[in-house]
């Protein structure tokens, strides 16, 4: 029995022959931000609503705080919800959207402190000057940033967001989850996100959750969920991989020229396909090379160049734009790897 | 923006007069709608409206219209017309309103839903004489009800038919039809409402009672009241049912003018049929006013979404 | 559910269900009943009986041709109408849409009273045909018709389709009928389906006109056999009830719930 904040304890539910989640295990730490990522039909939404109270399970616990909340009613648990979308009650205005969590009964405020918290929260979410519009006056990056008032209004427990970025423009997206961050370092609420984009999960969450059909892949940092993927799926879901053909030899294969180590979790010999990250491959111009550039694609500050093999197959070489300036389509080139410790399947 | 179709051949044209007309030559396409309508809709409107200030000679006159508010029997049948429909939009609003909500918490696209839906748009449609056979059936003489009433209180007002031919027993079959167009009308608003609402307030903390106070009842209200305009405004207008059930009667308005009409098509008072027809006209137009600022204001909220 | 909700739900749908269902169970107790009323039993007498009405069979047959004909008006007048507009005169769209909601404002029986005059003139003039009642109809059902066309017409994007059959060379006659009807299809079934309706529910208009449509038939039925009349009424319930189920599923539900009118 751990000792952490909040606990899902071998969660299941099932819709049908589908089972949603499949006996998931969960631990989150007081004031910790984690993100479940994962494709569509996960679990991770599942989960987050269970979290909430909103989905009942098979079976498992949930406990928060060290007390057992799983049959607790939604409306007992003390937690703020953040929607994807059309949360916000459409006949209020912002202010009186933050607002209505302290005016129930269960955390009945006197009128003034009400006002004064909701002044707070709309300035600690940029839109005090909008405190008088209705949702429909506003852009869907403004509702969301007052959906989220809404839920920080009453101090919550825990701080559930079900993929609130998604419905969102791009731009929008990335400064939306900077400020969610900021929010949440600043008031040090637990949170629990879910997402199916990866740079979303990786860019602000203390540990991100992998999931697939209904059970957790890995759970761990960012950092180590990139370099170090436990299972090929992570290893394929978080950034991207080149597929390379490579024979397993005591726990190292050859490839580009390198003697790269395998990491756990990979086969231990005979063939297999190793995942090596685009960042990991060097590209030089090189009239004896192994390879030939097919395209490049300028990103700004680096430079992705994609290169076809000898036997065929290609590469995505990911470099600084500037090493890359003399590699154009037709080029002959070298590929090296360099050496870091890659998952074979 | 010109969009004459003869624009693709690429060949400018002479001069900018042609060039005017055949922009303007899009307008005839417009012409053989509005011949029809003019004559099958706007005439007859605008023969209303003015015929009610006419007199025999076709000179403007007053007088009848003057004449008619100042009868009692007019009045009377006004009044009656304007209680009966008040009544039955009331209860036509919330027993349809109620169901329509009971419906939405059933299974939706369910076999239960579906036939609901197709009886409530073919009951709502339903022709004022079935109407009246139908409750003829129910509690007129050998009814299914009555007869009942008659084995086991036959002194009750149920055992006999007499109830029906009153406004109120009118307004209950009147409300036979109003519910089903509730229905229709309604669900759709009820639909619309987003489950995240319920969502979002149970997990701020609060109960269902709560939620329907703040919430669910604020937000259903102006639709709610849009659709009990229109309720109105059918009950208002309904002949049929009236007409078949107390065949020479004049206590209602659309009755009046029916009487006004019938006595010989477009013969014996003319003027009378039309001043009454204008009162009607008015009522109606300003309840369809309210209800299309009303639907206005709705559905700025409902494109938010 | 939670049992509470189960308990609304049921009481409701029970209390309303019976409302009405009870009159049209009514019916079918009604129209069942031996003639003679002190006879006892059941019988399909009054049912065997519809078929050998005179008047029936030929005002069913006059409705039919009436909704034939609304239909026809419909297709060649009002639906290519719309369209035209929607395309070519968008700021001819606010009056036309007015025009087609003038009926919702104007009952039915004020419409009788200002056409009146004119269908005298007609029927002296011309001839005491059918066919006017026809066009009145239609113009009742113009605010039913106008509103799914234009939903439709709204969602589906119709500048884009005409301008791109217009860029493969489609004369404009090709594009309407090609295009754009076959992709307004189900909303004209379904205004069909109103038609139909409409015309066999009709009352108040052919009856001060002296037609003897659908409705004035079984209204005269009924001050002589009312068991028949009864018979009758549920029949033709049963008959538009059946039509609307057949609709295809998606496109019934929406339009039947765009009845917005009185």
């Amino acid at each position: 029995m751990s000792s952490a904040y909040v606990q899902l304890v071998d969660i299941a539910k099932h819709f049908g022959p589908v089972k949603a989640l499949d006996g998931l295990t969960l631990d989150i730490a007081k004031g910790e931000f984690v993100a479940l990522l994962g494709p569509s039909g996960c679990g991770k939404t599942t989960a987050l609503r269970a979290l909430a109270g909103l989905q009942e399970l098979d079976r498992g616990r949930i406990i928060v705080d060290g007390k057992d909340i799983t049959f607790t009613a939604p409306n007992k648990r003390n937690m703020g919800m953040v929607f994807q979308a059309y949360s916000l009650f459409p006949h209020m205005t912002a202010r009186e959207n933050v607002e209505y969590g302290l005016k129930l009964k269960a955390h009945k405020t006197s009128s003034d402190n009400r006002a004064n918290r909701a002044g707070e929260l709309l300035e600690l979410v940029g839109l005090s000057s909008h405190a008088n519009h209705y949702p429909h006056q506003m852009s869907g990056g403004q509702q969301q940033r007052i959906a989220l008032a809404r839920a920080l209004a009453i101090s919550p427990q825990v701080l559930l967001l079900d993929e609130p970025l998604s419905a969102l423009d791009a731009k929008v997206r990335t400064q939306l989850r900077e400020e969610i961050r900021r929010i949440q370092l600043e008031l040090g609420t637990t949170t629990l996100f879910v997402t199916h984009d990866q740079e979303e999960a990786l860019g602000i969450a203390d540990r991100v959750g992998v999931m697939r059909n209904g059970l957790l892949e890995q759970i761990a940092t960012p950092a180590e969920l990139y370099d170090r993927p436990a299972t090929s799926f992570v290893a394929e879901f978080v950034g991207l991989t080149n597929q390379i053909k490579v024979e397993v030899l005591n726990g190292s294969i050859n490839a580009f020229g390198s003697n790269l180590d395998t990491l756990p979790g990979s086969i231990k010999s005979g063939s297999g396909v190793a995942l090596i990250r685009p960042e990991s491959l060097t590209v030089k111009k090189d009239n004896g090379g192994n390879g030939k550039v097919i395209s490049t694609s300028f990103l700004g500050s680096i430079c992705r160049v994609t290169v076809s093999l000898e036997d065929g197959s290609r590469i995505s070489a990911q470099m600084e734009s500037y090493d890359a300036s003399n590699l154009t389509p037709g080029t002959h080139v070298k590929i090296t790897a360099d050496k870091v410790a890659v998952f074979v399947k | 923006m010109s969009n004459n179709p003869n624009r693709g051949t690429g060949v400018t044209l002479s001069s900018a007069g042609s060039r005017y007309w055949k922009s303007k030559s899009a307008y005839l396409g417009v012409i053989p709608f509005l011949v029809f309508t003019g004559i099958f809709l706007l005439y007859p409107t605008w023969n209303v409206v003015t015929g009610a200030f006419q007199d025999d000679k076709g000179q403007f006159d007053t007088a009848k219209v003057k004449e008619l508010a100042a009868s009692p029997i007019v009045r009377n049948a006004f009044y009656n017309s304007l209680e009966i429909s008040f009544k039955t939009a009331i209860f036509g609003a919330i027993l349809g309103g109620l169901f329509a909500w009971a419906l939405t918490t059933g299974k939706p696209g369910g076999i239960f839903y579906k036939i609901s839906v197709a009886l409530s748009s073919v009951l709502a449609q339903f022709g004022g004489v079935m109407l009246t056979f139908a409750f003829l059936a129910t509690f007129g003489f050998n009814g299914v009800i009555s007869s009942i009433f008659v084995k086991l209180s036959p002194d009750s007002f149920l055992a006999q038919s007499a109830w029906l031919y009153t406004l109120n027993g009118l307004a209950v079959v009147y409300t036979f039809f109003q519910i089903p167009l509730m229905v229709l009308v309604f669900l759709p608003t009820i639909e619309n409402m987003k489950p995240q609402w319920r969502e979002a307030s149970d997990s701020l903390g609060g109960s269902a009672r709560e939620y329907w106070v703040r919430v669910g009842i604020p937000v259903l209200t102006p639709s709610f009241f849009g659709a009990m305009l229109l309720l109105f405004v059918n009950s208002f207008s309904a002949y049929a049912t009236a007409a078949t059930l107390v065949n020479m009667s004049d206590f209602l308005t659309p009755l009046q003018i029916g009487n006004a009409l019938s006595s010989e098509v477009g013969g014996a008072n003319p003027q009378e049929a039309k001043a009454l027809s204008l009162a009607m006209v008015i009522v109606v137009i300003i309840v369809m006013f309210i209800y299309a600022q009303i639907r206005r204001r709705v559905s700025r909220w409902e494109s938010s979404r | 559910m939670t049992w509470k909700v189960k308990v609304w739900r049921y009481s409701i749908i029970g209390l309303v269900g019976f409302y009405l269902l009870m009159p049209l169970y009514s019916m079918l107790d009604f129209s069942t009943k031996p003639f003679a009323y002190f006879q006892k039993g059941r019988t399909l007498e009054a049912w065997k009986i519809i078929p050998s009405q005179p008047d029936l069979a030929i005002s069913i047959f006059r409705s039919l041709v009436s909704a034939a004909i609304v239909m026809t008006l419909i297709l060649i007048l009002i639906v290519p109408t719309v369209v035209w507009v929607h395309l070519k005169l968008p700021k001819l769209k606010r009056i036309v849409e007015l025009i087609c909601l003038i009926p919702l404002a104007i009952p039915a029986i004020v419409i009788v009273v200002g056409i009146a005059p004119l269908y005298r003139w007609i029927s002296i003039n011309i001839s005491e045909s059918p066919i006017t009642l026809s066009l009145v109809y239609s113009m009742l059902i113009l605010p039913y018709t106008y509103r799914s066309l234009s939903a439709a017409l709204d969602a589906a994007d119709i500048h884009t389709l005409a301008e791109a059959a217009r860029t493969l060379g489609a004369s404009t006659f090709r594009m309407m009928a090609g295009v754009i009807m076959p992709t307004l299809r189900t909303g004209i079934l379904n205004g069909s389906f109103i038609a139909i309706a409409l015309v066999l529910g009709e009352f108040t208009i052919s009856n001060l006109l002296n037609f003897k449509t659908f409705q004035v038939v079984i209204a005269q039925i009924g001050r002589t056999n009312g068991n028949v009349a009864v018979a009758v009424s549920l029949a033709s319930i049963l008959f538009v009830l059946l039509l609307l189920l057949l609709i295809p599923q998606k496109n019934r539900q929406k339009e039947v719930l765009d009845v917005d009118v009185a």
